[in-house]
């Protein structure tokens, strides 16, 4: 494993405002063997085929029958399954561990696709309040716009919204990557931790209140900076990450990054420190 | 939690009643103690129509303490013979439930005083008057209250509704929603959310000779914009004011005879999705109750906090 001490990756990610803690102790410990194909599944997953595709109608369903047929279909090994009239059904397309392309036609209600690991996800609607909640891996495309909550507290993955988000996005974010083509409410990034917000429009009030750490940007104008959110210099680092990035994610590629506002948090409000608890007991 | 929604054509009437009760039934789960309709109706204009209860629904999970129906009819006789003294002109009375009536009555005079006298009577309350504004609340969820009113076919150009849990105060048709807009004919009020300075609020509001009826916060709401609107605010500069002249988290809300209007706190803690076309505009605290009326895809969006907007009919 790289030693994130010394290691050239640890400067750059420092200078975007990443990963400012030092790892030591467990948390460089190898907990598994990854030759070991078994230790890349949850218990309960399957092996699916992308090129196996099938349509389902959820109309006349409700989100947990909706739910239980994903699952029955992956276990078919169904790769990509389309989902027709979601019809703004709350808690659809929830706690998918598993890879898989999941297609919605149509818009999702509250908590859709929240606790997944690993699938590519595209939803060509609207989405409602806590979308995407503690995603751990993969990637979700809205075509249009989110509720409130938008991404809170994700762990990974790429989380893309097209059109516009409402209040409170990347609240206790983790880590992962928030992405939104319009504009943004009140408290963005409440509390986030890590990871990355790239707003390209304007952004509300409190911007990034009590943030720990990660980074914000922003492409529009700044209602008003929360409680302990700073702006800071852009580098050269994030230039290039954010060009990649919005490419990547099919997203304002020919955006001006001169415009971005970069926010990091200014840490007066920190109130932990580095180390695990071990490691603090053996400080003391 | 609670669940409001709303609509407005704009430029033609439909089958409001129906569509609320869609919308509201949609919500239920975020509210199953009671049920309000504020529907404008396609009325001549002409008259002024008065819906008032006697009593309360004392079933369904009433908080109420039971009374003898035979005091509904004597409390019905003494509003009579009160309207009677006030000089209103009764052109039609409808007997809905044992404890809750609609007049349609010819009155000239002022609203204000007119309520005041009919409500000194005890166990008396005036839902609603106006000259387009049917006012509908009652316990149950929004089909069981539909069609106890016979509300499915009422045509109209906008209409705002609540789906209500009981949190602040009892399960009993005095609070729920919606509220009207003491003294002001044709204004009503649904809300979603938990307002801090209620009683703040309300000892100013008093003094200042506002009524409210129950101890639901909400009131607070339709009395407070009843208040701006009577020392000369439009209805927007009223919700404006709200903003901050409310402390709390809240989403509501209101209608008056050719218009529907949102308002949404600072902190944006109370949801609203909303939908915007050309001659429908549909609102709702989640997404399904408006695909429960607008099947197809359609845009919608959250509105931002502090956002207040307006629509006209």
């Amino acid at each position: 494993m790289a030693n994130l001490k010394t290691s050239e990756k640890k400067t750059k990610a420092q200078s975007m405002g990443l990963h400012t803690e030092v790892l030591t102790g467990k948390t460089q410990q190898k907990f598994f063997n990854p030759d070991e194909a078994e230790n890349f599944y949850y218990w309960g997953t399957y092996d699916v085929d992308f090129n196996k595709r099938i349509d389902l109608d959820v109309m006349d369903l409700d989100c947990k029958e909706a739910n239980r047929k994903i699952d029955d279909l992956m276990s078919q090994g169904y790769g990509t399954i389309v989902i027709k009239n979601p019809q703004g059904k709350h808690s659809l397309g929830v706690g998918i561990l598993n890879k898989l392309n999941l297609i919605f036609e149509g818009s999702l209600g509250y908590f859709g696709v929240g606790s997944i690991d690993g699938p590519t996800v595209r939803i060509n609607g609207r989405v409602g309040w806590s979308c995407a909640e503690n995603m751990m891996a993969g990637k979700v495309v809205i075509e249009k716009n989110a509720g409130s909550c938008f991404g809170a507290a994700i762990r990974g993955g790429d989380l893309i919204c097209k059109g516009s988000v409402g209040a409170r996005t990347g609240i206790d974010q983790k880590g992962g990557t928030i992405i939104i083509g319009g504009d943004a409410g009140a408290f963005t990034g409440f509390m986030m931790q890590r990871g990355r917000i790239i707003i390209l429009g304007d952004v509300g009030i409190n911007l990034g209140d009590s943030m720990y750490d990660g980074t914000i940007y922003v492409g529009g104008k700044i209602g008003s900076f929360g409680s302990d959110a700073v702006e800071s210099p852009m580098t050269k680092s994030d230039m290039d990450w954010l060009k990649r990035k919005l490419k990547v994610a099919e997203i304002g590629e020919n955006f001006d990054l001169s415009k971005m506002t970069k926010v990091v948090a200014g840490k007066k409000l920190w109130n932990y420190d580095a180390l695990e608890p071990t490691e603090k007991k053996g400080a003391i | 939690m609670c669940g409001i929604a709303g609509l407005i054509h704009r430029g033609k009437s439909s089958n409001v009643g129906s569509e609320l009760q869609l919308m509201l039934q949609a919500l239920k789960h975020r509210g199953p103690d009671s049920t309000g309709y504020a529907l404008y109706a396609e009325n001549d204009g002409k008259n002024f129509i008065m819906r008032f209860k006697v009593g309360e629904n004392v079933g369904e999970g009433s908080t109420s303490v039971n009374e003898d129906a035979s005091v509904y009819d004597e409390r019905k006789k003494l509003v009579d013979q009160m309207l009677k003294e006030l000089g209103a002109n009764i052109v039609k009375d409808e007997k809905l439930t044992p404890y809750s009536y609609r007049y349609e009555m010819q009155f000239d005079k002022d609203l204000m005083e007119f309520s005041k006298k009919i409500e000194s009577i005890n166990g008396v309350e005036i839902l609603s008057i106006g000259k387009s504004l049917e006012l509908i609340k009652d316990l149950g969820d929004a089909a069981a209250v539909s069609e106890r009113y016979g509300l499915g076919d009422v045509k109209g150009t906008h209409a705002i509704g609540h789906a209500r849990m009981a949190t602040e105060s009892g399960v009993d048709i005095k609070s729920a929603h919606p509220f009207w807009g003491y003294p002001f004919s044709d204004v009503s009020v649904v809300h979603n959310g938990q307002l801090t300075n209620y009683w703040n609020n309300r000892r100013v509001l008093e003094n200042k000779g506002m009524r409210f009826m129950s101890e639901c916060d909400s009131e607070l709401i339709a009395v407070y914009l009843a208040e701006k609107m009577r020392n000369g605010a439009t209805l927007e500069e009223g919700m404006k004011d709200s903003l901050t002249g409310l402390d709390g988290v809240f989403t509501y809300f209101v209608a008056t005879k050719d218009s529907l209007g949102m308002a949404k706190d600072t902190m944006a803690a109370k949801p609203l999705v909303l939908y915007e076309s050309d001659d429908l505009v549909a609102m709702g605290s989640e997404e399904i109750a408006i695909r429960s009326i607008l099947p197809q895809e359609i845009d919608t969006y959250d509105p931002f906090d502090g956002e207040v907007k307006v629509w006209r009919i």
